[in-house]
């Protein structure tokens, strides 16, 4: 064995310790100062043996607490979810019989779930649409040549280590039916008051509002990194053939982005589609509403597993929301690929 | 291994050509915009202290009222003192349930990323797009049987429910490898082992310290993202142990609600990220960007 093999992408781990002790490299600092001589042939293979398994061995300890963990606590209950959806299942009782897809059947069938879907989806596009948009504006403002370019991009990331609770009992506030800021500040300039709360659209516009809040400013550091990475000559290029600001933007910029939109949609899909915090915090009750007008799909699922103590309707619903997600996140690439390529 | 190395190699190269395009300084209507962002930025906080250092009637005031009040300290130790809510107990438990799973998740991060980055054992590729593949999935959605094996196994209601679901993230792993790819030289590794380093001794003392500055912001969003968990604490604490993001909410849901109360516990759980944020924002910020460019 010899320490030759130098220039390969990944070193010869077989060039394992034991070798180098022994016929080369005095200047190894750190070995022990023992002569050759002392050390037993048979020590030395003992030595390499153990250092050959410590070799090949090591990568797999090294990524096992990983793989380990994620599978009991990531894998496992998610698909497990599977199993108690096609059952009888209460909080109390515990797992009951097995009854085919009728937790499915009963979700299905009943309103609840599709006021959910209607809100989720509703929410979602309220605040992912002009979130992207606006980020994107602020990324390329962010991207030209300005001073103090740290202190703008820390302003706009701000938001971000407010939490999500914490933002939602401020804006709800904000967002108040009878005293809340918002309806003060359009009484002032002689607009009727909005029902922020009673109606449906305007409570979900109040919602993805505390979404955009918290998360406009990290979308657009994101993009504003991508756009960076594009080429500088690219700009040049446009700007000789008498491109303006608008049309690099559209022709060059756009186009450059499209993975980085990609994986922003793709994220914030997953992200939105789950969304939680804010509209079970909006009032206080927590229900989403009187009449549910802001009641999301995550927000069914606490309640039937929790509030109805149904764990087998909550598995359902997790699962229906689950294969959604992967549905939506499927669309959305597609789309933006073929949009991005339009452009 | 500098401590600032990890953004500032990118641009280097940049700045030079960048002054050719847009290289001169952009007008008053960019800064104009930028710092209407940061107002709409920093707007909500100001108010949630306007309301939190106010009184009952703050909110019900026709004239808005635009000058913190001086009730900031009695409202905050009507938080603090509110025994149907435990807030002490809440600001003890997020600090210990952030500090554990962050530093779980670095230290088990770093492990796997060392391997996938630098080490060969087959399977090896096919492992790391499992991981990364495992990023997209919606892991929150196992609540259902997660909540049914932390009650048999008598966990439900402690921080462990909280913790141990968390002590690993596949993002984590993804951010580690990249990081460790470029940063960490084979020719370190193979003198260490040239020196009769074991594998965890090279772990330990070559490629820790080398993944320092991006465990270092890992922590950091790892730290933040459980300091604002809400939905799987709420689900498994109760009120007698819970998390602040569980404690404010139960402040809102007392049957007599008073705003300017709410609005100090706001602040109080606020304020701890908000000090990290003036002291460790621009590494925040470079680690987004720097997660970007490499995802």
């Amino acid at each position: 064995m010899t320490t030759t093999d130098t220039g390969r992408s990944a070193p010869r781990p077989e060039t394992g310790p034991s070798a180098p002790a022994t016929d080369s490299a005095p200047d190894t600092g750190l070995s022990a100062p023992i002569t050759k001589k002392e050390r037993s042939v048979r020590r030395i293979a003992i030595s390499q043996k153990l250092s050959r398994w410590d070799v090949e061995v090591s990568p797999y300890l090294y990524i096992s607490p990983f793989f380990i963990l994620f599978a009991i606590t990531g894998l496992f209950p998610l698909l497990y979810t599977a199993w108690v959806s096609v059952h009888e299942w209460n909080l109390i009782g515990g797992q009951g019989d097995f009854v085919g897809f009728d937790n499915f059947a009963f979700v299905l069938s009943n309103p609840p779930f599709w006021i959910a879907l209607r809100n989720t989806f509703s929410i979602f596009l309220i605040s992912a649409v002009p979130q992207i948009a606006l980020a994107l504006f602020i990324a390329a403002v962010l991207d030209r040549n300005i001073r103090a370019k740290t202190f703008w991009r820390m302003g706009v990331l701000l938001p971000y280590v407010v939490a999500p609770v914490a933002v939602t009992l401020i804006f709800s506030n904000m967002f108040g039916d009878q005293y809340g800021l918002i309806n003060n500040l359009l009484g002032q300039i002689g607009i009727a008051p909005v029902g922020w709360h009673s109606d449906a659209l305007a409570s979900h516009f109040a919602i993805a509002t505390m979404v955009n809040f918290r998360w406009t400013g990290y979308t657009a550091l994101i993009l504003l990194a991508a756009m960076q990475a594009i080429p500088r000559d690219y700009y040049e290029a446009a700007m000789i053939d008498g491109a303006g600001m608008v049309r690099q933007f559209f022709s060059i910029t756009i186009p450059q982005l499209r993975p980085t939109l990609i994986f922003v949609i793709v994220t914030s899909t997953i992200g939105g589609l789950q969304i939680f915090d804010e509209p079970r915090l909006y009032d206080q009750t927590g229900q989403g509403g009187a009449s549910s007008q802001w009641m999301t799909i995550t927000i069914y699922l606490y309640n039937l597993g929790w509030g109805q103590l149904n764990f087998g309707r909550a598995a359902a619903v997790a699962w229906l929301l689950f294969l959604i997600i992967i549905i939506v996140g499927l669309l959305n690439v597609a789309i933006t690929r073929s949009i991005a390529k339009a452009s | 291994m500098t401590g600032t190395g990890l953004l500032e190699r990118r641009p280097a190269g940049r700045r030079r050509r960048r002054g050719l395009v847009n290289g001169q300084r952009p007008g008053w209507k960019a800064y104009g915009f930028l710092t209407a962002v940061m107002l709409g930025s920093m707007f909500p906080i100001y108010w949630s202290f306007l309301i939190g250092s106010g009184d009952s009637t703050t909110i019900t005031q026709q004239d808005i009222v635009w000058w913190p009040g001086g009730n900031f300290i009695d409202n905050a130790i009507a938080v603090l003192e509110d025994d149907s809510v435990n807030f002490w107990r809440a600001i003890g438990n997020s600090i210990i349930v952030s500090t554990v799973v962050s530093a779980s998740v670095v230290l088990f991060s770093t492990l796997a990323g060392f391997a996938f980055a630098k080490l060969r054992f087959r399977g090896r590729n096919g492992l790391l797009v499992f991981v990364i593949a495992t990023m997209a999935v919606p892991t929150q959605l196992g609540v259902v049987p997660l909540f049914i094996a932390m009650s048999q196994l008598q966990l439900a209601g402690t921080l462990w429910a909280v913790i141990l679901p968390a002590v690993v993230s596949a993002f984590g792993v993804f951010w580690m490898t990249q990081y460790l790819a470029q940063a960490l030289p084979y020719e370190l590794i193979e003198a260490a082992r040239v020196d009769g380093a074991s594998m965890i001794r090279t772990f330990w003392s070559v490629a820790l310290p080398a993944a320092r500055p991006a465990a270092a912001m890992l922590a950091l969003f790892i730290f933040i993202a459980t300091w604002t968990n809400f939905f799987w604490p709420f689900i498994v604490l109760d009120r007698q142990n819970p998390t602040l993001p569980v404690a404010l909410s139960l402040l809102q849901s007392n049957y007599f609600v008073d705003y300017s109360v709410v609005m100090a516990g706001v602040i109080l759980s606020t304020i701890p990220l908000l000090i990290l944020f003036v002291f460790a924002g621009r590494h925040l910020v470079s680690g987004i960007m720097q997660g970007a460019i490499k995802g």
